[in-house]
């Protein structure tokens, strides 16, 4: 998978998270997205996603452009599977309805074929006994397998992952990170923006260290924590390893 | 024995109490009614004779609150949706029309429309009138319970359903209405018991409903408890299985969420 930016910017207000990115990245299984609260993690994945547009610059992901209108948008997202931090579930529907959804709705499957695909990732990720339960019903780790199956369902080019474990607590985050472990033994190219550290480095191609709106560095997992290059990488890493 | 009679949350009243409670208060409150009415209410045949009046009066009501419940939801649903319109002109056109009908009055819009409005351009069929009156007066009221239960529906709502590719017509469609549905299901059946009270003001622009017929019959036979008792009935009738269907759905509501 290619990812390439192109003096992206993206502010809120006056606060330019992203300023004038430029970055090319290209890596087999997994780019992990990894930086302080607040430098632009999520908001590049955002970008990445085609939820928010920048204000200004291109991006690119594997060597196509990125639209910039929202009918465009929608056809490269329904290409890309997207999961949140939390709160991806639709509460009044069940697990399999949630899977069911995107597949009937927007890849305009049939009902049979589109239940085949749901039962065949529901079982995939053990969650056949709870397909039948609301999200309310689910344990936070399961709701994220839940939510991971409904964006895998739909044969994605890509995965796009926020913080899929932040709101979890540790049991739960490495019944997650398991997922995420599997998914990138069968092929599927993953963006993530994690704080798990251990995960990164064991399980990831690539980091890319965000903070102060841009991409810092970005090297090979092994090498990005024994040998960080920028002097803010190194005293992240040493404040958030120090534990 | 003096804790017989209370309920605190440490140590709940007994069924019994319970009961008693309510049938003390049935029989003080009788006893009272007796005691200050019985010499007045001795009309009950005249009444009586006026029975089919009285019921097609109260059919009049159950309609007219009926098609308006259903035109009033169609209105609500539309002004809510034209409020959260990007489209400036639209979205305040509906905040002037919720605004303005929500700072006058019934009695004021049902007189206006009527003697105003509707005179003005020719209309004449009372119940039309009335009913687009009430609708029109009910659907701002449904509009801001509506637009409150679409802003209930938190941001990781509208985010997961664009994520996954849905338009925004299907995000409505399929994620936004059926939670607002079940949210504002409880405060929609208060408003259909508003919607069936708030007709009997339909009386002063002469539409025979309930409590324009319990009227004719007061003036007719001079019988006004006689008149007036079932007047209140009737609504009660209406009103409170509504009212007690709505705190039902209130308490399922909390119970899933």
């Amino acid at each position: 998978m290619r990812v390439a930016l192109d003096g992206v910017t993206k502010a809120f207000g006056t606060n330019r998270v992203l300023d004038a990115v430029t970055f090319e990245a290209e890596f087999d299984h997994t780019l992990a997205l990894i930086g302080p609260s607040g430098g632009g993690k999520s908001t590049l994945l955002r970008l990445l996603a085609g939820l928010d547009i920048p204000d200004s610059g291109s991006l690119f992901v594997n060597g196509a452009e990125l639209p910039q209108d929202e009918g465009a948008l929608r056809r490269y997202r329904r290409r890309a599977g997207i999961v949140f931090q939390a709160y991806n579930l639709f509460p009044h529907l069940s697990a399999l309805e949630n899977v069911l959804l995107p597949l009937t709705r927007v890849h305009q499957l049939s009902r049979p074929a589109a239940l085949e695909r749901a039962d065949g990732v529901l079982r995939r990720f053990q969650l056949e006994e709870h397909a039948f339960k609301q999200p309310a019903l689910l344990s936070g780790g399961q709701r994220q397998r839940v939510a991971i199956a409904r964006a895998l369902a739909t044969d994605p080019d890509f995965l796009l992952l926020d913080e899929p474990t932040s709101a979890l607590d540790p049991e739960m985050t490495a019944e997650v990170l398991d997922v995420i472990v599997e998914l990138k033994e069968s092929g599927t190219p993953i963006i993530l923006v994690t704080h798990e550290m251990g995960f990164a480095r064991r399980s990831a191609d690539l980091v890319a260290f965000v903070s102060h709106g841009g991409i810092q560095e970005c090297a090979p997992a092994a090498e990005f924590f024994s040998t960080p290059r920028s002097a803010e990488t190194k005293r992240f890493l040493e404040k958030i390893l120090k534990y | 024995m003096a804790a017989f009679f209370f309920d605190r949350s440490g140590s709940p009243a007994s069924r019994a109490a319970k009961v008693l409670s309510a049938l003390l208060l049935l029989l003080g409150y009788s006893l009272l009614c007796w005691l200050a009415f019985s010499n007045s209410v001795q009309n009950w045949d005249k009444v009586w004779a006026y029975r089919v009046t009285f019921f097609q009066g109260w059919a009049n009501t159950i309609g007219i609150s009926a098609v308006s419940l259903i035109l009033s939801m169609l209105i609500g649903v539309l002004t809510a949706l034209a409020r959260r319109s990007a489209f400036l002109p639209l979205r305040y056109s509906a905040v002037a029309y919720v605004e303005t009908i929500r700072g006058l009055p019934l009695v004021v819009l049902v007189l206006f429309g009527f003697y105003g409005v509707a005179n003005a351009v020719g209309w004449h069929d009372r119940i039309s009138v009335g009913i687009v009156i009430l609708s029109l007066f009910s659907g701002a009221y449904i509009a801001e319970m509506i637009r409150a239960g679409i802003e209930s529906v938190g941001r990781s709502q509208w985010d997961s359903a664009r994520a996954i590719g849905l338009t925004s017509y299907q995000t409505y469609r399929f994620v936004i209405f059926p939670q607002v549905a079940r949210q504002i299901l409880p405060p929609l059946a208060g408003q259909f018991s508003s919607l069936i009270k708030d007709s009997s003001l339909l009386y002063i622009i002469g539409i025979s409903e309930l409590t324009f017929v319990a009227n004719q019959v007061n003036s007719a036979t001079y019988s006004t408890f006689e008149s007036f008792i079932p007047l209140g009935f009737c609504y009660l009738v209406l009103t409170l299985p509504i009212s007690l269907w709505s705190r039902y759905l209130e308490g399922r509501v909390r119970y899933e969420s």
